[in-house]
């Protein structure tokens, strides 16, 4: 048998394991909401519902809940196979619906935030030269990761909204009602982005390999930008998961800060609610998105980083 | 250590005692009651009677967030503490166990590591139910793969040193040699990690608490106050600006100190 390039070995793989991160959030996801107290079909009518008993009867029979654990799971990973995650107690449509309806604001939040975290990154590792620069920029990091999301972003509207008045205090679909959230929610991951840059970018200059470059008669500026940043950029591809799931998690704050419509406030709502089936969704699709990053970083850092392809030939 | 890095870690200790102090009790630094109301005293900015101002019940918001330090701390380090040590026994087990147990051990870890680490504590405070337990129950099980994984690592270089061997050969026991040669060796980084930990616990607690799953009203929790204060931002700016500014200060603290622990252990 002819044997697979490298790259296409590692894709398989990846996809593999892709498939084993979904199953396997799924299958917890379908325990852990079993282990939920409390009766779906009550929760469903709400307390206040003046339903009779055959009523409940009929409704758990139109959900499957009247079969066997297993039959529920295996029902369950088939409709998953075929996209379909199931109905909401609460909002009375289905679970793909509510998650398309609600996406697209928070991928214009999140995208526009990891722009701004990564210029933000790469203004502060380009522009902080020298002893002093880096240790300011280094501190001023270390403070916008400390410092809680939600508060940054009550912080930024009480000075830009409230005081100022540049953007808007309410929410509204206008690009400068965009700019305090994203602000909000790219100011930690920059700073995470930036920390993990610098480390690489210095490291890298330290190297057998720069002191040849310097030798050869390279410049100063070349060196940074030619070596020092791609070298940086493979530390900083590697925690790419890590960094997009802090945005998914971030979202939930900021847009609630914010009073922005979005996936987070829909999981907020649905965790409140115990609208289980809407949870069990996002839980699926942001363990998806986490191992999907996840293996693009893998791939990218084959192309980036020679040693890890030849590393695997080997 | 450099001058500078003496100076910050002192002020970092000094914090840290502080929390302290204001954990135990709190009235020793300010003697006023964090929930006694005085409705006509409502919206007070910053003055010397209220050097942080009052809430929108005429609350002291200096007294509330002294008094939040307690639950905010507490719940932090619970947190911390529990999975750490879950951590520490789920990784040196699948360091130590043969290869099949390590293999699903791993794969479930790296299974729950695809979540991001504040939706997983929300989704596991939606099961078992809002408030401080709940909060700190969640906190610590999203936490354990981080510790797991670190634990693993270090079981399986300990493993093969010398002395381990030693022991196996001498005919101890596995679970005794685990206990006296490798978890002293694994549990230096564990301990840099946790200390900063401890901070990154206190953010998630107060982030839930802000969503109103944590503590519950009229208890003083950072969270709970900086909620206060967003919903009164255009009028009462102080309300939601001290508590962030003891959350970051905590966190601050923690992570210098977490680095100094790490520098330590990476000399030893």
């Amino acid at each position: 048998m002819r044997r697979l390039p490298g790259w296409a070995a590692e894709l398989l793989r990846g996809l593999g394991g892709l498939l084993v991160v979904v199953w396997g959030a799924a299958t917890l996801g379908f325990l852990a909401v079993r282990l939920v107290p409390g009766d779906p079909v009550d929760t469903m009518l709400g307390i206040h519902a003046q339903v009779g008993e055959h009523i409940k009867e009929q409704i758990r029979i139109d959900l499957g809940l009247d079969r066997s654990p297993l039959e529920q799971y295996l029902a369950y990973l088939g409709r998953l196979l075929t996209g379909d995650l199931g109905r909401s107690y609460q909002l009375n449509t289905t679970v793909v619906e509510v998650i398309g309806q609600q996406l697209p604001s928070t991928l214009q939040l999140t995208a526009a935030a990891m722009v701004l975290a990564i210029a933000l990154a790469l203004a502060s590792v380009l522009l902080a030269r020298g002893r002093v620069g880096a240790a300011v920029a280094s501190t001023l990091e270390l403070v916008a990761v400390s410092a809680p999301t939600f508060w940054t972003g009550l912080l930024l509207l009480t000075v830009f909204g409230f005081g100022l008045g540049w953007f808007p205090v309410l929410s509204s679909s206008s690009p400068a009602a965009l700019v305090l959230p994203a602000l909000t929610l790219a100011l930690p991951i920059g700073a995470i982005l930036a920390q993990v840059l610098r480390e690489g970018v210095t490291g890298a200059l330290d190297q057998p390999f720069a002191q040849t470059a310097r030798a050869r008669g390279v410049g100063a500026a070349r060196m940074l930008g030619r070596h020092g940043l791609r070298h940086g950029a493979v530390s900083a591809v590697a925690i790419g998961g890590y960094l997009v799931g802090s945005l998914l998690g971030g979202a939930v704050l900021v847009e609630t800060v914010f009073a922005r419509p979005g996936l987070g406030r829909v999981a907020l709502r649905a965790i409140l609610d115990r609208d289980m089936p809407v949870v069990l969704g996002l839980v699926i699709l942001s363990a998806l998105v986490v191992a999907t990053v996840n293996l693009l970083v893998d791939l990218v850092l084959r192309r980036l980083d020679p040693r890890i392809r030849l590393g695997a030939a080997r | 250590m450099s001058a500078v890095q003496r100076v910050v870690m002192v002020v970092a200790i000094a914090v840290a005692a502080v929390l302290v102090i204001a954990a135990i009790a709190p009235t020793l630094l300010w003697p006023l009651d964090p929930l006694a109301t005085d409705p006509g005293g409502a919206f007070a900015p910053p003055s010397a009677a209220h050097p942080f101002g009052t809430d929108q019940s005429g609350r002291d918001v200096l007294a509330r967030v002294l008094a939040g330090t307690r639950l905010s701390l507490g719940v932090g380090l619970a947190a911390t503490t529990a999975a750490l040590v879950v951590g520490l026994a789920i990784g040196t087990a699948s360091g130590f166990a043969g290869r099949g147990v390590d293999s699903v051990l791993t794969r479930a870890i790296e299974v729950i590591t695809a979540f991001p680490e504040f939706l997983l504590a929300l989704v596991i405070v939606a099961i078992i139910g809002p408030g401080p337990i709940g909060v700190a129950v969640a906190i610590s099980i999203a936490a354990v793969p981080a510790y797991a994984r670190v634990a693993r690592a270090g079981t399986l270089s300990a493993r093969r040193a010398g002395h381990v061997t030693a022991a196996r050969v001498l005919g101890v026991g596995a679970v005794r040699t685990a206990w006296r040669h490798v978890v002293p060796a694994v549990m230096g980084p564990l301990l840099a990690m946790a200390t900063i930990g401890v901070g990154m616990a206190i953010v998630t607690a107060a982030g839930l608490a802000f969503l109103g799953l944590g503590a519950q009203p009229p208890t003083p929790e950072w969270g709970l106050i900086l909620d206060d204060g967003r919903n009164h931002l255009g009028r009462a700016w102080w309300i939601a600006l001290f508590p962030g500014i003891a959350i970051t200060v905590t966190v601050l603290a923690t992570s210098v100190i977490g680095r100094a622990v790490r520098r330590r252990v990476e000399a030893a």
